[in-house]
Order: structure tokens, then sequence, then C-alpha cells
């Protein structure tokens, strides 16, 4: 018992997306853009939100997707999906900033851009595009979960080992004895 | 730096194409705020009167409102403005959707078309880059087909699109301008841009829209959400399911249709079908919404759901739909919901204004059965009405035929005609047919908006003020106690003393003075949220709703940086006024123009309606003519109006006494 108590609880912040209830109206667009437009709310665009709504009205596909990764180059091959009869893009529910398309991005500068779930202090008891979305397609929930018992893993390392089970350590070392001669 | 507006238009002329983005000057938007009001200033300044609608310097204006890609929810309108083909005055006609917000991210108020180009063509505007293309394979495609080619072809899944179809092309009087989910259709805007060979106009933007006063800002949009919230869960008792609540009515979601089916007027807007609505009929018609629609789909930014995906095919969404369109193919052809949802999608595409399409083909149907138009006019016109209305839509955006003749809506057609056609043109105010009702007992409120409306259609004209008394006290107590949208409490009162029958009833009361004041209240709004781009649904048009008189200058105000309070908005709403009204007093329209259709109710009171008009004119400081004074122009800052009507002889340079025509 005494074992379990001190186990590390941590909260899993959740936006459950209803696409049934999407209406199109992409009003989590615009108050997302507002909200991290600097100084607060000072604008708005789209172009710069965090949320789109991937939106085909003529086949009546309306999914809110949340701005997740970047990813430097997009995926070779796609799946496609068909529910209830509608066939579905699997970018539709891809939450990557990615080449392929032209959003989760800043329009100038091209940086990626991500949901932090309006992250502020003080903290807001729901991200914004919740708080917009009058038609409840978008639910904000709070999980609290027991934190993995394994340590976090460092990114470099995750990032090293996948190179070294690809090209062996030789080639890698040699490549890192490049690369820092070149910098 | 601007705020709200980009402060810039983007000037196309098509003749010569050229592309210039031109700094609009901010005292005007200061004096006119924006959408309809410097639309308004715009066709002064550049439209003289001798102008023709189908002529090379008619210009096809696309104004976005002052408020309109800003976060205030529901501001999402483009107001269209242009010389009607069909009333031969200035046209305004709206439309929520995406495209406005579009226009303004990629860095536009508005959009100015001139002159003609040569070829079809579409124009591709991608923020500071804009492009006139080719649009030759689009020829005779629908409005929604149009859109699929162009975004395919430009890669853009993001475009937001207005589009023409074959009656735009073909330059049918009452050809609308579709974006897939709006429209604007009133006044024949789409057979301008057809005359200006302009299929399309397709737009990406990405930039910001600023706003002064962020926090105050943003704290009204989140006061309006939540009043949005709390309405939608309180409709307001005693008046009909369609009145109760906001946004436009709720045609989409409601099935209740007695209201409509019972007391507007079926064919060529001539019989009324008391008893209509059956149990049979609703659980009927109940069935075919519930089957056909796939969603309720709402504008840019705006919690209201007053459109929806409708399905006539394999499809999930066939085209959208909104509002009375439901039921006026319908009631035109005196067939049932089913048929009125299958026609509307080809209407669409071809893309006809779903209120004097259908007026029209009851008319030519009501032609042909008194022999007037007869198989000489109209060889292979077929046996069953449904298949008739098929027909003449074909015909008509072909303008094939008869077509040629009925493309023209039921004036100019009744005119060609002759052999007493005009008789069966009798819904017409300024040329343009109205919504089929035909009613007993006048009402003062909308003799008085119908006679000068110079929107020319009832629904853009109507709203904060209740239709009908609420038969006891006790209920419009109830009504009144919750009721701050009243720019002034006086209002409360006329409300009150309003009774069913009796003495303080229809027509003589509420008294003439009164009904000038809440005439011009409702005038007011629907003027304010057209140069905002506020939608009419969320301010003007429905009782009780969260955007009035008391908020909107401060909502504005926090939007632009401007110092407006409601004086100062109310001014400059009169300005914009008299300049719509000065629009097309120089180009012919008269007092005597100013009358809704005789046989709009049964029972009549001349002497009433003159002294309405008297006292109304008087209240807007208009001479018995209906004219501006100079006083009241000067008041406005409008003396160079004053100065174009002297020279235009509209009025005489000096005068001064009441009788005079000053």
């Amino acid at each position: 018992m005494a074992d379990k108590e001190q186990k590390k609880k941590k909260i899993i912040k959740t936006i459950k997306v209803d696409v049934d209830k999407c209406n199109g109206c992409r009003a989590c667009e615009v108050i997302c853009s507002a909200f991290h437009s600097a100084p607060r709310y000072s604008s708005d665009n789209p172009g710069r939100a965090r949320i789109r709504v991937i939106r085909e009205p003529l086949s009546d596909i309306y999914v809110p997707v949340f701005a997740g990764e970047y990813t430097p180059a997009e995926c070779a091959g796609r799946n496609k999906y068909i529910i209830d009869g509608k066939e579905y893009d699997e970018c539709a529910f891809c939450r990557a900033s990615c080449p392929s398309r032209d959003f989760f991005k800043e329009p100038d500068s091209g940086l990626p851009l991500k949901c932090d779930t309006c992250e502020s202090e003080p903290s807001l008891e729901e991200p914004m595009c919740v708080q917009w979305c009058l038609a409840d397609a978008l639910i904000y929930e709070e999980r609290e979960v027991d934190e993995d018992e394994a340590p976090a893993r460092n990114e470099v390392d995750v990032g090293l080992e996948s190179l070294v089970d690809k090209h062996g350590w030789e080639k890698l070392v040699d490549a890192v004895a490049r690369l820092k001669k070149k910098s | 730096m601007r705020y709200a507006e980009t402060g810039f238009n983007l000037e196309i002329d098509l003749t010569r194409g050229s592309i210039e983005r031109v700094p609009t000057d901010p005292r005007h938007t200061e004096q006119h705020l924006g959408g309809l009001g410097t639309n308004a200033k715009l066709f002064w300044d550049r439209v003289p009167p001798e102008t023709e609608p189908f002529s090379e310097d008619n210009l096809l204006i696309f104004g976005t409102g002052l408020l309109t890609g800003t976060p205030a929810p529901g501001c999402n309108r483009t107001i269209l403005s242009t010389l009607s083909p069909q009333t031969r005055l200035f046209a305004f006609s709206m439309m929520g959707g995406f495209w406005g917000p579009e226009l303004k991210h990629a860095g536009y108020d508005k959009l100015i078309v001139r002159g003609k180009s040569p070829e079809l063509v579409y124009l591709w505007i991608r923020d500071d880059e804009v492009e006139i293309r080719d649009a030759s394979h689009c020829r005779g495609l629908g409005t929604l087909e149009t859109a699929e080619v162009i975004r395919q072809e430009l890669n853009e899944p993001h475009a937001q699109i207005s589009s023409i179809g074959l009656a735009g092309e073909n330059r049918v009087y009452y050809a609308s301008v579709e974006q897939g989910r709006s429209s604007a259709s009133r006044l024949g805007l789409g057979a301008v841009m057809g005359d200006k060979n302009l299929k399309a106009i397709a737009v990406r933007g990405t930039k910001d829209i600023n706003i002064a006063d962020p926090m105050k800002f943003i704290g009204l949009c989140n006061d309006a959400l939540k009043f949005i919230k709390d309405r939608n869960e309180k409709p307001i008792p005693g008046v009909m399911p369609i009145l109760a609540g906001l946004g436009s009515p709720q045609e989409m979601a409601i099935h209740d249709e007695k209201w409509h089916t019972e007391s507007f007027a079926w064919g060529n807007a001539r019989t009324r079908r008391k008893g209509f609505w059956t149990e049979e009929v609703e659980t009927l018609w109940t069935n075919t919404m519930e089957n056909m629609r796939t969603r309720l789909l709402s504008c840019h930014n705006c919690p209201m759901k007053c459109g929806a995906a409708i399905s006539v095919d394999t499809r999930m969404c066939s085209y959208m739909m909104k509002c009375f369109s439901k039921l006026t193919y319908t009631m035109g052809a005196f067939s049932d919901l089913e048929f009125g949802l299958r026609i509307a999608q080809k209407a669409t595409e071809h893309g006809v204004d779903a209120f004097t399409a259908p007026q029209t083909m009851a008319f030519a149907v009501e032609l042909y059965e008194a022999g007037i138009l007869t198989d000489k006019e109209m060889p292979g016109f077929p046996e069953g009405n449904e298949e008739r209305f098929y027909w003449l839509l074909d015909k008509i955006v072909k303008r094939e035929g008869i077509g040629d003749i009925l493309a023209n809506g039921t004036h100019w057609a009744a005119e060609e005609i002759g052999k007493g056609a005009m008789d069966f043109a009798h819904n017409n105010i300024k040329k343009h047919e109205q919504l089929p009702l035909k009613l007993g007992m006048l009402n003062p409120i909308y003799f008085l908006m119908y006679s000068t409306g110079e929107k020319i259609n009832i629904t853009q004209i109507e709203g904060n003020f209740p239709q009908a008394p609420f038969p006891t006290r006790e209920e419009r107590e109830a009504f009144c106690e919750d009721w701050p949208q009243v720019p002034d409490q006086k209002f409360k009162d006329y409300f009150l003393n309003w009774e069913l029958r009796g003495e303080n009833s229809i027509p003589n009361y509420p008294t003439v003075e009164m009904t000038c004041d809440i005439v011009d209240w409702q005038e007011m709004m629907h003027y304010i949220d057209d140069c905002t781009g506020m939608c009419a649904g969320l301010s003007s048009f429905p009782l009780k709703p969260p955007f009035h008189i008391h908020n909107l200058p401060t909502l504005i105000s926090a939007a632009t940086g401007f110092d407006l309070d409601e004086e100062s908005l109310k001014h400059v709403t009169k300005r914009n006024r008299n300049l719509v009204r000065a629009n097309n007093l120089r180009r012919g329209m008269t007092r005597a123009d100013e009358k809704p259709p005789a046989d709009h109710w049964k029972k009549r009171f001349p002497e009433l309606e003159e002294e309405l008009m008297d006292k109304y004119y008087a209240f807007k400081g208009w001479n018995r003519e209906g004219i501006p004074t100079r006083q009241t122009l000067h008041d406005l800052d409008l003396d160079y109006v004053h100065e174009d009507f002297v020279k235009r002889r509209i009025l005489k340079e000096e005068a001064s006494s009441k009788g005079s025509t000053s």
C-alpha cells in the first residue's frame, strides 16, 4: 500500500472531439489565434491557429484537429479510412505540423505551431477553443493517471539509439566526428 | 495601424485586366464605418445615375463589414452592392458564410470590380498575390461545381469561393452569388457578375486582423457567447417556434410549418390554405427533412446553426440550404417538401434567388392557365406542376424561348408579355418580388417598413419589436421585464398597451408616432449590422438579441479604437441611411414607388397610410416627396448630396416653407 501512495500522479489533458457535433464554424480557430497573439487577443488569424477544422463540406467532413509535433517529412504512404460511408484521408486525423499541408505553422516564418491547451498564468479552466465551442464538439477532460515507473528517457538517447540500430556504431561515430569538424 | 479593418481595397478593372491594392481614407471609415456605409459612399462618388446595370461603369462591390473577421461572434458578412438590373436602383444584398473573413485576412476590406472581361475569368486572391485566370473550362458549371473545380485546380482546399452558375452567366435578373454555405441572392448581383464575365472569386488569406483594445473587446465577445448560450436555453414563450430563438428563423431545425403553410400564400402568392397542416403532412415532411438533412451548419465564427447540408443523391451533402428557401419552391408549385428540397439543389447550382425564381415560375404557370401564355410561346410545357417548375427553371437559366422573358422577373416579363400580364405580377415592391404573404388587416408597422425599406426585402428590415401583440397583459409584462435591448423605455409602453382587439389594436395602434419610432429602431439596427458585418441573426432580426444599441457602440469602439457612443453611432447610421436613399433618389426613385403590393392586405386605410408616410418622412428629415432636406443633409455632413440634388433639380435651391419641395 505504502508503495502505491508514493507513486507519482500526473494529469493528462484531453480534448475530446465529437465530429458529429461540429457545425464547421471555425470559432475554435479564431479564438485560438487571438489567444496566442501578442499582446493577448490583439489580433486574430486562423492561419496561425493551433487547431484546424478539416472541412470538406460536400463530403460532410468536419474534423477539428489540434496541432501536435513537428515533422520534417511527410508520410510516404497514407491510409484512407471509410467511416459511416465517408472517406477520410489519414491526414484528417493527423496532428503533425508537416510539409504536406499549409497549416500548423506560422504563415510568415513557417515555424511549427503546437497546441499548448492554452497554458497560462493564471491557468484557464478550459482551453479557449473548448470555451468557444457552443456546439460541444470539443470537450475538455483532465484525467489523473499513475506516472510510468520507468523514468522518462532522454530524447537524445532515443534518437541516437535509433541511428545506431540503423547504421551501426562505427558509421555513427564517424559522422559525429565529421559534423563536429565542420561546425 | 488600422484596427478591425485592413485599410486597403482591391480594385480590379476587368476591361484592362488591371489589379490595384488601394489604401483607403480612414476618415471614410469614421464617417461611414464599413460594409454598406462605405459601399454607398463609393457608389455615390463613382457610379453616376446615368450608368446602366450592364455596363463597364457599373461597379460590383464585395464589401466586408467593419468587424467582419474579428473574433466578434457572427461578424462574417459581406455586403454586395451594385446597380440592380431588376430595380435599376442601388442594390445591397448580404452573405454570411466564410468568404468575407477570408478576404479580410488576405488584407482587403473590399473587392471592387469594374469593367468587363473579354473572356470568362475567375479571380484568385492569395494574400498579396492576385491573378485573373481563365475560367472557360467552368462555363455552364454549377456554383458548387465551379468551386470544386477551382479548389482542385489551385490545390487550395482552404480557399473560399464565391461563384455564379448558368443564371449569372446568362444575366438572369435574379441570379445569385453563391459560396456554398451562404449566398447573396436578392436583386440580381449574380447577373452583374456574369455581365462582367466573372465566374468566380477564390480567396485565401493568412494575415492578422488587429484589435485596438483587445481585453475589452474579448470581454464583450465572451459576454455575448454566454448570453447566446443562456438565450438558446430560454426560447421566448408566446411566439411561434421560429421566432422564439436567435439566428435566422430556424427552418432547418424546426419541423412545425403550420404557420408558414397556412399563413403564407401558395402558387403565385395567391392561395391561403387553412387547415393544410395535418398530422399526416407533419409526419411526411418531418421524415423528409430528417432523411435529407445530414448536418446543421454554422457560418464563420457563429454558434448558431441556421444552415444545413442537404442530401438529394448519393452524396452526404449535395448543397447547403438555410431559412425560408426550404418552402418557397414547395409552396410556389403546390407540392411537398421533398420536391422543394430537390429542385432547390438544381436552383442553387444554377444560382438563382429562392424568392424570385419560384415566384416567377408560379407566375408563368398562372399566365399559361389564364391563356395569356400558350403552347405557342411554351411548346412542350409539361402537364404536372412539378415537371413545369423543372422545365421553367431550365428555360430561365438558359434564357431559352419563354425563359428569356421570364429571366427578367415578373415585372419586366409582364411588361413584355402584355395582354394584362401585369395583373399577375402582383407581388412586387419597386419591381422586386416579395415574400408570398397576403393578409387581412393593414399593420401600420409593416406598411411603413414595406413602403420605405430600400433593402426591398422585409426580412432585412423587420426585427426587434414583436410582430404581433401578446394576448394578455400578464404575458406582455413578463416579456418587458427582461428587455434591455430597447433603445428607450417608451418602447415597452408601446408594447404593453398593444392589444389584439379593441381601441389599442391595429390599424390604429401603435399610433402613427409610435409606428415611426418602432420602424426607425428596427431599420437602424439593420443598417448598423450591414456596416459592421454582424449577422442580423444575432442583432437586428430576432427578439432579445445579444447585440443591441447599448453594447454595439462599445464593441465597435473596442475593435476600431473609435470613440463611439450611442448618439454618435446613431448619427453615423443616419448618415448611411440617407446616403443609400440619395443613391436611389438620383436614379429616379419617388414616393410613388414606396408602396407595398396592392393586395398585401385585404383591408386598407388610404388616409391612415398617407398620414403614416407623411409623418415618417418628416420624422426622418425628408420632405413630402421623401427627399432628405437641405438641413438634414447638412446635419449629416452630406452637403455634397444636397448640391447634387439641386444640380439635378431633385431639390430646389432655396426653399424654406414646409410645403415646398425642399
